[in-house]
């Protein structure tokens, strides 16, 4: 049949933003892929969330009733499975979420599938091609997909903008049944858990001063909160120094942190993971300071120095002297 | 208990790096490699395992070449019983569907309790191999796993699946399962000397495609995709770099700081 087949998310009863930015990215190979653009949401909510996806150039809302009320693997993979066998898309797009990360790689390997993840590009020359990063982002894969009848692509949050939201009367909406999903699920859901608020809100400084794996050992951290304090600024952290239990969750910015957007981030030793720069990239204003003049935060920030952060905090030290 | 933990050696591009003339591949001189950061977190949490049930055997498995040698070596000094790595020419640069059916076929062999994976490699960064192989395995999974509670009787894990935003899921599932582990969710350790000296003496076999019943021509035809071209981004629309002596860029950074951060 052809076509796009979008894989929307929810979660606690709301749409995650990376949906409608999917749809921006199936329009894009719309008239490529030769067949229509459809959307499809596998959610306990899905008929209440559904007339919001029938955005611009979507020209059908898919609504697949789950039969548990939280996202669960198994079931979204034996959903998409069926959807996929029913709707014979060219081209299925979701997120590169830790929700889609947990079920869209076994259907690509299952259904012998083409298949890429963290795609940040999109294109067609015959058929579908996706570029994505290689080696820590420093690179650019181009990659095609030869002889696939159904390529699915897993697409970078942020990397299109969402489409503006469609509302009831847009597109249909189409309730699907796909039959023997009440015994998909092979995990049971205990609970929902927030990370424990910390000393400090991080999302509400208009400044941060962020340092990385560059800081190399525990002990120099009190080094750059005085700098942080004399500059103004709130200190954050990038992942490892959590991850090394040397700082707490509520100061972490990254995906799985905090996203944050303050007037000026000042960057330290940070090399600018994807993950990291899903949670900061908005800044007004970023000033990346490291030593490797290849790392990818330069490719986000404003401003760059390749310098040795501590040499850096002997300067700016030696003018508060 | 017998775990099973897939490892991979991953290459860090150095500072000054060429590509092959074809543009199909990065030049091996300019790469090192190390274990996956990851691998480094599955590894120590199967070990974990092992000691709290108080028996049992952990087999680390590699898809790789002479690196993924020392990156087995290195898993076996840290306390890993076995290892086992997977090797032909034709995997150079294997996409993860790929890597997933070889690990796979060495997997099935096994018939392992659990299977863990770290969440993604730092060089690919597909986060998709742990899962595909969950999927061929028709095992059940969970995908980016920052705590693991293991009860021995019931055959149940409780993990906690890290979501965006610093949200957490609690859930429960049976084993044999395969999980991806994240970074932080324990603290790895470091082999001793004497630990590394002995890794030698430890089983570690290398088999080829032919050993577990797999066909070049197959895999190909099966893999999720094929590489067109490697390329360097355009940096051009990147950071305006600063210049000059360290006062001079921090003396910059403070203009910068007083004109923007308020």
């Amino acid at each position: 049949m052809g076509g796009v087949l979008v894989i929307a998310e929810a979660r606690r009863g709301e749409l995650r933003e990376v949906s409608l930015e999917l749809v921006t990215a199936a329009a894009q190979v719309k008239q490529a892929a030769g067949g229509p653009l459809v959307v499809a949401l596998i959610d306990a909510d899905a008929a209440v969330l559904a007339p919001a996806l029938a955005a611009e150039g979507v020209d059908e809302v898919l609504t697949i009733a789950s039969p548990v009320s939280t996202f669960e693997a198994h079931v979204a993979a034996r959903a998409l499975a069926a959807l996929i066998e029913a709707e014979q898309p060219a081209l299925v797009l979701l997120g590169h979420t830790i929700d889609s990360m947990g079920f869209a790689p076994a259907v690509a390997a299952r259904g012998r599938l083409g298949f890429a993840s963290d795609v940040v590009a999109l294109g067609w020359e015959g058929g579908v091609i996706a570029r994505r990063g290689a080696y820590g982002d420093k690179l650019l894969d181009e990659l095609e997909f030869p002889g696939k009848t159904c390529t699915l692509l897993m697409v970078r949050p942020g990397t299109f903008a969402p489409a503006a939201p469609g509302s009831a009367g847009g597109a249909p909406v189409r309730a699907v049944e796909l039959g023997d999903l009440a015994d998909a699920a092979r995990s049971e859901h205990v609970g929902f858990q927030e990370v424990v608020a910390g000393d400090v809100d991080i999302t509400k400084s208009d400044f941060l001063l962020s340092i990385g794996r560059g800081v190399a050992e525990q002990d120099n951290i009190p080094r750059f909160e005085q700098l942080a304090q004399r500059l103004g600024a709130t200190l954050s952290v990038s992942r490892p120094l959590v991850d090394a239990g040397w700082m707490p969750g509520a100061r972490q910015v990254g995906q799985s942190g905090k996203t944050v957007k303050p007037r000026l981030y000042l960057a330290l030793g940070i090399s600018g993971a994807v993950q990291h720069l899903a949670g900061m990239r908005t800044a007004e204003t970023i000033i990346a300071v490291n030593t490797d003049p290849e790392a990818p935060i330069f490719g986000v920030a404003h401003y760059g120095a390749v310098i040795d952060m501590f040499e850096l905090a002997d300067e700016l030290e030696a003018k508060f002297a | 208990m017998k775990i099973v933990v897939a490892v991979k050696a991953v290459a860090a591009l150095d500072d000054e790096f060429e590509l092959a003339a074809d543009g199909s591949a990065v030049d091996p001189d300019y790469l090192e490699w190390e274990l996956n950061e990851w691998d480094g977190f599955s590894l120590e949490a199967a070990l974990a395992l092992r000691e709290a049930t108080g028996d049992g055997e952990v087999v680390a498995l590699s898809v790789g070449d002479e690196e993924a040698e020392e990156a087995l070596l290195g898993c076996l000094a840290k306390g890993a019983d076995r290892g086992v790595r997977i090797w032909d020419e034709t995997l150079a640069g294997a996409e993860p569907l790929t890597v997933a059916r070889v690990l796979a076929a060495a997997v099935e062999r096994e018939a392992p309790d659990l299977v863990l994976c770290g969440v993604q490699s730092s060089d690919s960064v597909n986060g998709a191999t742990g899962i595909a192989l969950a999927g061929l395995l028709d095992l059940p999974h969970v995908a980016v796993v920052k705590r693991l509670d293991y009860d021995a009787a019931s055959a149940t894990a409780t993990v906690e699946r890290e979501l965006e935003g610093g949200l957490v899921e609690v859930l429960r599932v049976r084993t044999p399962a395969l999980l991806t582990i994240q970074t932080g969710i324990n603290q790895p350790r470091y082999a001793t000397l004497r630990a590394i000296k002995q890794a030698r003496e430890k089983p570690l076999t290398v088999e080829g495609l032919g050993d577990l019943g797999l066909d070049p021509a197959e895999l190909e035809s099966a893999a999720g995709s094929r590489r067109r071209e490697l390329a360097i981004p355009d940096r051009s629309a990147g950071a305006e770099m600063l210049a000059g002596s360290p006062a001079e860029i921090a003396t910059r950074i403070l203009e910068l700081v007083k004109e923007r951060a308020s």
